[in-house]
């Protein structure tokens, strides 16, 4: 159960190898976590990081998870994973950047983000939502980013599928009010990581840490969106309103 | 027999905190409860509700059914001769006393508040400002309603172990669907108030061991924000039940005349940051200046006494949306050290407590998972709106059990599940007769499942 300063005892980590989301878990875990799931592409990837949580006192399960599966084998996961214990905390952290230049003249590889980002996503949210109304309480991170509030040149695709996240992820949390259920966006910015490594950081780049610190306070305050660094919730209303020109000037 | 109401409700406790939806079911009559425990059998249990003034989620059950008791408030039989009232557990003390007090009687135990049911004092064996015992010394016999074993009597001396089990038990022994409940006798409704300023927390602690007024009743109102020379400088009144010639003439006509007295209701919302560290520390100053200097004596009103706090409906929605906790712990005599330091540290912190209050025990019983021990009590509210406050938390905890002391289930909403074991060395006891009285775990709470019970 989540007690009544946030802290949580159970978490589901679909996406177990983020370092968003690892970093998460490993922040939470000093407190009152006791199990985690690490859901996973590949198992034997996330020994180190399920041994660095054990050490610290969690019991961890790392579990077979393809973003990419049908909506059947999402629920069974679901199904199978909740059975006997409940979840207080399902952080949804899966995903990829892609290749916009490739993207560009590939549609395979366009289809290829959206499927893991936003439909791969929206079927396994739905059972997982399911579940936790059915257990009465929970709450949803959704890994959104900020990239979802206005896409640029550079990777629009991967902002397209974000987009679609972010926007069910906000209908998720109003359908399932009133049910002990909390959704919960996070909106990171550039975020130094494997999956940014070579990028050229965008302003006001943040690190892992900086975000994990975000999401357990605002799994805390049970807020409704949360952006890393928290400057972002001010600056972003103007750079979505930036007009076109400008905005394509910018590079952005 | 009718079927009772069912509904979907989001629930928490006083502290407004970790809510969690469930069935509330809201039966009519006692004879439905056994049917609803069968019914609860398969599917996340179940768990009885009063007037949810426990502070954490002891009477939620995500996903499961909720009893509330509210309909099951019928007064059965009052016996002036042996000074007994039998009732059923959705009655409020409130409303013992407006049917006690006139017939010169009182609850023995009585909290806080006033707007507590039966059903719940005998959950969490409440205790209030009397220190020679807790709520369930004085029930003289209850009906419980048990998944495994059905309906049976328990007493201190028929079936004990579920008595004393069901004693603290939180709920989860099974439901009381009537309780005789034992009374002291009064003659008149007001309370004869000694109040003493103490400069701090080792003057309190002195006034509070000194019985040379042989009082029933004490407690303490600490100033959590002074800290130095003045740390835990606070506001200490002792009671007793006036007897009938030092009452005030104008209520000699009428001298068991109860007055509820008016209440106003608290505000509907609150900024979270309204009690902040400079907002608490002046209502502290204000609390402490308003007592006079020097002890004096004056004659006050049961509630005025014993439920100030319920003059403000709905106080507890002050502290904002993100609520509040209440940590109260208790260490045996010997360790008033602990309670020192806990109040350093809190000064320290600056964790803005808006009330503390220190009362001490002198007794306590065999209910397994009963708060009360001989020592002192601290009970404090704090906002939860800060980052870091379980780490403090736990650092008070850790100092508790060390002392060898507790903190009490009908307030807690977050200590370690391993520190609870520690503290109360009888829960494995308990844990046994619990599996006689209820085999499948029938009986659910999300303090259960926090806790691991």
């Amino acid at each position: 159960m989540r007690d009544a300063l946030g802290d949580v005892q159970s978490v589901l980590v679909l996406g177990g190898r983020s370092e968003i989301a690892l970093a998460t878990v490993q922040l939470m875990s000093a407190q009152r976590v006791q199990r985690v799931v690490l859901a996973v592409r590949d198992v034997a990837s996330a020994a180190a990081d399920a041994e660095a949580l054990r050490s610290n006192g969690c019991a961890v399960d790392v579990v077979a998870f393809d973003a990419t599966a049908s909506a059947e084998v999402h629920a069974e996961f679901v199904r199978t994973v909740c059975e006997h214990t409940d979840i207080d905390l399902v952080i949804l952290a899966f995903g990829i950047v892609g290749d916009q230049t490739v993207a560009d003249d590939d549609v395979v590889h366009t289809l290829d983000i959206l499927k893991t980002n936003f439909t791969g996503a929206v079927s396994v949210l739905v059972p997982v939502a399911e579940r936790l109304a059915r257990q009465g309480h929970g709450t949803i991170a959704v890994i959104s980013s900020v990239a979802a509030m206005r896409p640029r040149r550079a990777n629009f695709v991967y902002s397209a599928s974000k987009a679609g996240l972010d926007a069910y992820a906000s209908g998720l949390c109003d359908a399932y009010a009133g049910t002990g259920v909390h959704v919960m966006t996070v909106r990171p910015g550039f975020v130094h990581t494997r999956m940014t490594e070579g990028m050229k950081p965008a302003p006001f780049a943040t690190n892992v840490g900086v975000v994990a610190e975000a999401i357990v306070d605002g799994i805390r305050r049970k807020r409704n969106i949360v952006y890393a660094p928290n400057i972002l919730r001010f600056v972003m209303p103007i750079l979505q309103n930036v007009p076109r020109v400008v905005w394509r000037k910018l590079g952005a | 027999m009718t079927q009772p109401l069912r509904r979907t409700a989001t629930m928490s406790g006083w502290g407004g905190t970790a809510a969690s939806t469930a069935t509330a079911v809201e039966p009519d009559s006692v004879e439905q409860i056994p049917a609803i425990l069968k019914e609860s059998a398969t599917h996340r249990g179940v768990i009885a509700r009063g007037l949810a003034r426990s502070y954490g989620d002891a009477a939620q059950n995500a996903g499961g059914a909720v009893v509330t008791t509210d309909a099951l408030d019928r007064i059965l039989q009052f016996d002036a001769q042996s000074a007994t009232i039998r009732v059923q557990p959705g009655v409020s003390l409130e409303r013992l006393l407006q049917f006690l007090v006139p017939r010169g009687f009182f609850p023995t135990v009585i909290p806080g508040t006033a707007s507590v049911t039966v059903g719940g004092a005998i959950a969490s064996d409440i205790h209030g400002k009397f220190r020679h015992g807790s709520f369930c010394d004085y029930v003289e016999t209850a009906t419980l309603v048990t998944p495994s074993r059905g309906a049976i009597e328990i007493s201190a001396t028929q079936n004990p172990d579920a008595f004393w089990a069901t004693a603290g038990g939180m709920g989860l022994t099974g439901i009381v669907t009537e309780a005789t409940l034992r009374l002291h006798p009064i003659a008149t409704a007001l309370m004869r108030v000694d109040t003493t300023r103490c400069a701090d927390v080792d003057a309190c602690m002195e006034a509070m061991v000194d019985d040379s007024l042989g009082e029933r009743y004490s407690v303490a109102w600490i100033d959590c924000t002074a800290s130095g020379k003045s740390l835990g400088r606070s506001v200490l009144e002792r009671g007793e039940h006036a007897p009938l010639d030092e009452i005030p003439a104008n209520r000699q006509p009428d001298p068991l005349r109860y007055g509820h007295g008016m209440s106003v209701p608290g505000p509907p919302w609150a900024p979270s940051g309204l009690l902040n560290p400079l907002s608490v520390k002046a209502f502290n100053e204000l609390w402490f200046r308003k007592t006079p200097r020097h002890p004096h004596r004056g004659y006050v009103s049961i509630p005025g006494f014993f439920h100030p706090l319920d003059l403000v409906r709905g106080w507890n929605r002050i502290y904002g949306k993100h609520g509040f906790v209440q940590y109260q712990f208790v260490v045996p005599y010997g360790q008033e050290r602990v309670v020192r330091s806990i109040l350093e540290q809190l000064a320290q912190h600056r964790c803005a407590s808006f009330l503390a209050v220190l009362k001490r025990f002198e007794t306590q019983n065999d209910g397994m998972l009963s708060f009360p021990m001989p020592g002192w009590t601290l009970a404090l509210d704090i906002p939860v709106a800060r980052s870091g406050l379980n780490t403090i938390l736990d650092s008070f905890d850790e100092m508790v059990m060390q002392a060898g002391g507790r903190v009490y289930l009908a307030k807690d909403a977050r200590v370690d599940p391993q520190r609870l074991r520690v503290m109360y060395p009888k829960l494995e006891r308990w844990e046994s007769i619990r599996g006689e009285l209820d085999a499948n775990r029938t009986m659910r709470s999300d303090l259960a499942r926090r806790l691991g019970l």
